[in-house]
């Protein structure tokens, strides 16, 4: 068998149904087997399209996604998505052409050293060196990127080995000798674990997306409901636990909810569930959750002590750890704490003012309602992403899409993408503002052509809102480079003469058009359900742009560097 | 503190960049770093010493038992261990001091490996320690050149 032939069996065997990539001259004989192959493929417009719809394929189903790439600049445009891949620990596989061995290290054209660029941003790379060694290299990829903690793993693949014949077979079993993840909980720790529980008079659960990747959303429920825990997400985290569940705080953090980063700063115990204590989680360390006991459930051990100080570490798979604790779980004195946490909810909801135009917010709930939470959401990066995060209440695992570790803008169309190819019958949303969208708008003729209808929805304000935010926040309200609407005729500092404004750029119907898409413009409040509607029941990919309120902001917000509890809440609604 | 960590690795090639990159990747400081074939040729072993408070060295040690090519790491810091180093230093002397260096390389149990009328090369191994202490008694006369392996270690 070939080289090329191998990878293609390899595919087949770990029966990779879809993947995305774009062809060139390093990787065609890859490329010619695929032809004619049952793997379904969607070209993209561009690598990087590849990478994220592999990702969202991956989040969206929990298994490998794959993407292909030729060498040089094809494998260097797959590099943003692979960093977002492995910042968020998303079970990705990627193949990039690579020159003939013998012309590696010579700047031959096309060349780069791309297992040296994605050194930090793969959880593995490899450069197959002999035809040999490629069916055990394939095996082992597919086994890394999938099991511990998952993440991209990149394989590049000179051509000449693509071309070489061997008689090596795939190997059976995978043995790593330096790769062996711990899955069960230490007995002893999780014995522990269940007494800090049962002893806890404020303790709440802090639950990330090690949750989703481990499948432990029952495994969570059980525990909440049994000892009587409330439970917050990360914005990773978001479907891990029902939003609609009574014990539910929604997302912690920066843009989290007020009740949250109460409940966290006021905790006596914090059960860390997959989940990393990101920046954006713990707001100043210093001041992070003074008088909580912390127990850490986590399959990395270099993700505990890292950040916090944690009390009783438990290393393994979470879905089996939370097993062993339901087993010994009992319900603590939380009855008190848990009035207390509902009065919170009560008095600080999420909020906004439905005052001076179309609000963000408002098409998100609208949404919301009108899927009843069933849809796939991928979110690209900015405002639109909090606000999504903060509305959209998630109530299952695997249907809320959004570059968390990395913040890609440009991520959530092809990921959706992705998602759509492995759930054709589902309504697949993305959720993103005119600044995201246009970082991966080519993939709109991916989606036509590929029969991929996932519904758009640009929250048009025509600036980066969340550095304008930041800007107005932060910067004295000098918007340096986040107006869109800005050209050559502005002055060199904005006099804020909105009349003036030169028109926005560019014209999303037409562009929805053009690549034979639909186009929806909503500018008030009353059109926003029935545009939805519309988009939902037209059977092909719908761009539906949504004028909103130029300068909303996201609240409540954590300032960066602030204690959690340094809120600024943002509006009064009295 | 000064940390001496063994880590077991394949022997590939790009696993010296991966524990390299990952020092620099997440500034981490290495002041030594040496890397050998095991006797098992498919192994190579690496003594690294890294400083740090205890809460970085940990994380290190976790950072590098993540990657998939480090088969067993291993902080000798509170451990029974025996280290040695060994330096190469061309030291400036003349006909009157070369007597003298040469007794002071001999209480340190060194070795002359080249001499020629203006130099002599010493060759010494032993702790960081005893090497600092000779150099800093060759210092006066001028040390022209000097090598250190650094450190490589092996427990008890």
């Amino acid at each position: 068998m070939k080289g090329c032939e191998i990878v293609v069996e390899a595919l087949l065997r770990e029966k990779v149904e879809v993947m995305f990539g774009y062809p060139g001259g390093m990787i065609m004989d890859v490329f010619d087997v695929l032809y004619g192959s049952p793997i379904r493929f969607i070209l993209t417009r561009h690598e990087q399209g590849a990478a994220h719809a592999a990702d969202g394929y991956a989040r969206a189903t929990g298994r490998v996604g794959v993407c292909i790439a030729t060498s040089g600049p094809g494998a260097t445009n797959l590099v943003t998505g692979l960093a977002t891949a492995y910042m968020d620990s998303v079970p990705v596989v990627a193949i990039t052409g690579q020159v003939p061995t013998p012309m590696i290290g010579n700047d031959a054209f096309q060349e780069a050293d791309i297992v040296g660029i994605t050194r930090p941003i793969t959880k593995h790379n490899f450069l197959v060196s002999t035809v040999e060694e490629l069916p055990r290299i394939l095996r082992e990829a597919f086994h890394i990127a999938s099991t511990g903690r998952p993440g991209p793993v990149l394989i590049d693949l000179p051509k000449d080995i693509q071309k070489a014949e061997t008689d090596a077979r795939m190997p059976e079993k995978v043995e790593i000798r330096g790769y062996k993840p711990t899955y069960a909980g230490h007995p002893q720790q999780v014995r522990r674990a269940g007494a800090e529980i049962a002893r806890a008079k404020r303790p709440v659960i802090y639950a990330g997306g090690g949750v989703i990747s481990s499948g432990a959303e029952r495994e969570l429920k059980a525990l909440a409901v049994k000892a009587g825990i409330p439970v917050t997400t990360t914005l990773l985290g978001l479907g891990a636990f029902p939003e609609t569940h009574a014990l539910s705080l929604g997302m912690l953090g920066m843009h989290g909810t007020v009740y949250a980063n109460y409940a966290m700063m006021e905790s006596d115990l914090i059960v860390a569930v997959g989940a990393r204590f990101d920046d954006r989680v713990t707001g100043k360390l210093a001041a992070f959750a003074p008088n909580a006991r912390i127990i850490h459930i986590d399959i990395d051990p270099a993700s505990v002590q890292k950040n916090v100080k944690v009390h009783i570490p438990i290393i393994g798979d979470v879905r089996n750890v939370l097993g062993q604790l339901n087993e010994i779980a009992r319900k603590g004195d939380t009855g008190e704490w848990l009035k207390r946490v509902a009065a919170w909810k009560r008095e600080h909801p999420l909020a906004y003012s439905r005052k001076d135009g179309l609000k963000p917010q408002f098409v998100i709930e609208t949404m919301r309602e009108l899927t009843k939470g069933e849809a796939i959401v991928a979110t690209d990066v900015g405002q639109h992403q909090m606000w999504a995060a903060q509305y959209c209440r998630p109530v299952r695992p695997r249907t809320f899409l959004t570059s968390g570790g990395l913040g890609t803008m440009g991520y959530g169309f092809p990921a959706a993408l992705g998602a759509q190819a492995a759930f054709p019958d589902r309504l697949v949303v993305v959720i993103s503002g005119d600044g995201s969208f246009q970082m991966n708008i080519q993939e709109l003729a991916t989606a036509v052509e590929n029969d991929l209808p996932v519904k758009v929805l640009v929250l048009n304000n025509g600036y980066l809102g969340m550095v304008r935010q930041w800007q107005q926040l932060f910067y004295k309200g000098r918007y340096a480079s986040t107006c869109l609407a800005r050209d050559a005729r502005c002055p060199t500092i904005c006099d804020g003469k909105a009349k003036k404004c030169p028109p926005y750029v560019p014209d999303f119907l037409k562009v929805a058009e053009a690549y034979g898409a639909a186009g929806i413009r909503v500018e008030r409040e009353r059109e926003v359900a029935p545009a939805l509607r519309e988009a939902f029941r037209i059977r092909k990919p719908v761009v539906a742009e949504f004028i909103v309120a130029r300068e909303e902001n996201v609240f409540p917000m954590v300032p960066a560097g602030a204690a959690m509890q340094e809120m600024i809440k943002g509006i009064d609604l009295a | 503190m000064k940390h001496t960590i063994s880590v077991l690795v394949e022997n590939k090639f790009g696993v010296l960049a991966r524990i390299a990159g990952l020092f620099s990747g997440r500034g981490y400081n290495i002041d030594s770093l040496s890397v050998a074939e095991t006797m098992d040729p498919s192994v190579s072993q690496m003594t690294i010493v890294a400083q740090g408070e205890d809460r970085i060295i940990e994380q290190i040690t976790k950072q590098l038992n993540k990657l998939v090519d480090v088969i067993k790491v291993q902080d000798y810091a509170g451990e029974e261990y025996i280290e040695r180093e060994l330096v190469l230093v061309k030291t400036h002397t003349t006909s009157e001091t070369r007597a003298e260096v040469m007794q002071i390389v001999g209480i340190f149990r060194g070795k002359i490996v080249d001499v020629d009328r203006a130099s002599v090369t010493v060759e010494l191994t032993g702790t960081e320690d005893k090497i600092d202490a000779l150099l800093n008694l060759l210092k006066p006369f001028g040390i022209r050149e000097l090598v250190r392996t650094g450190k490589i270690a092996i427990a008890r």
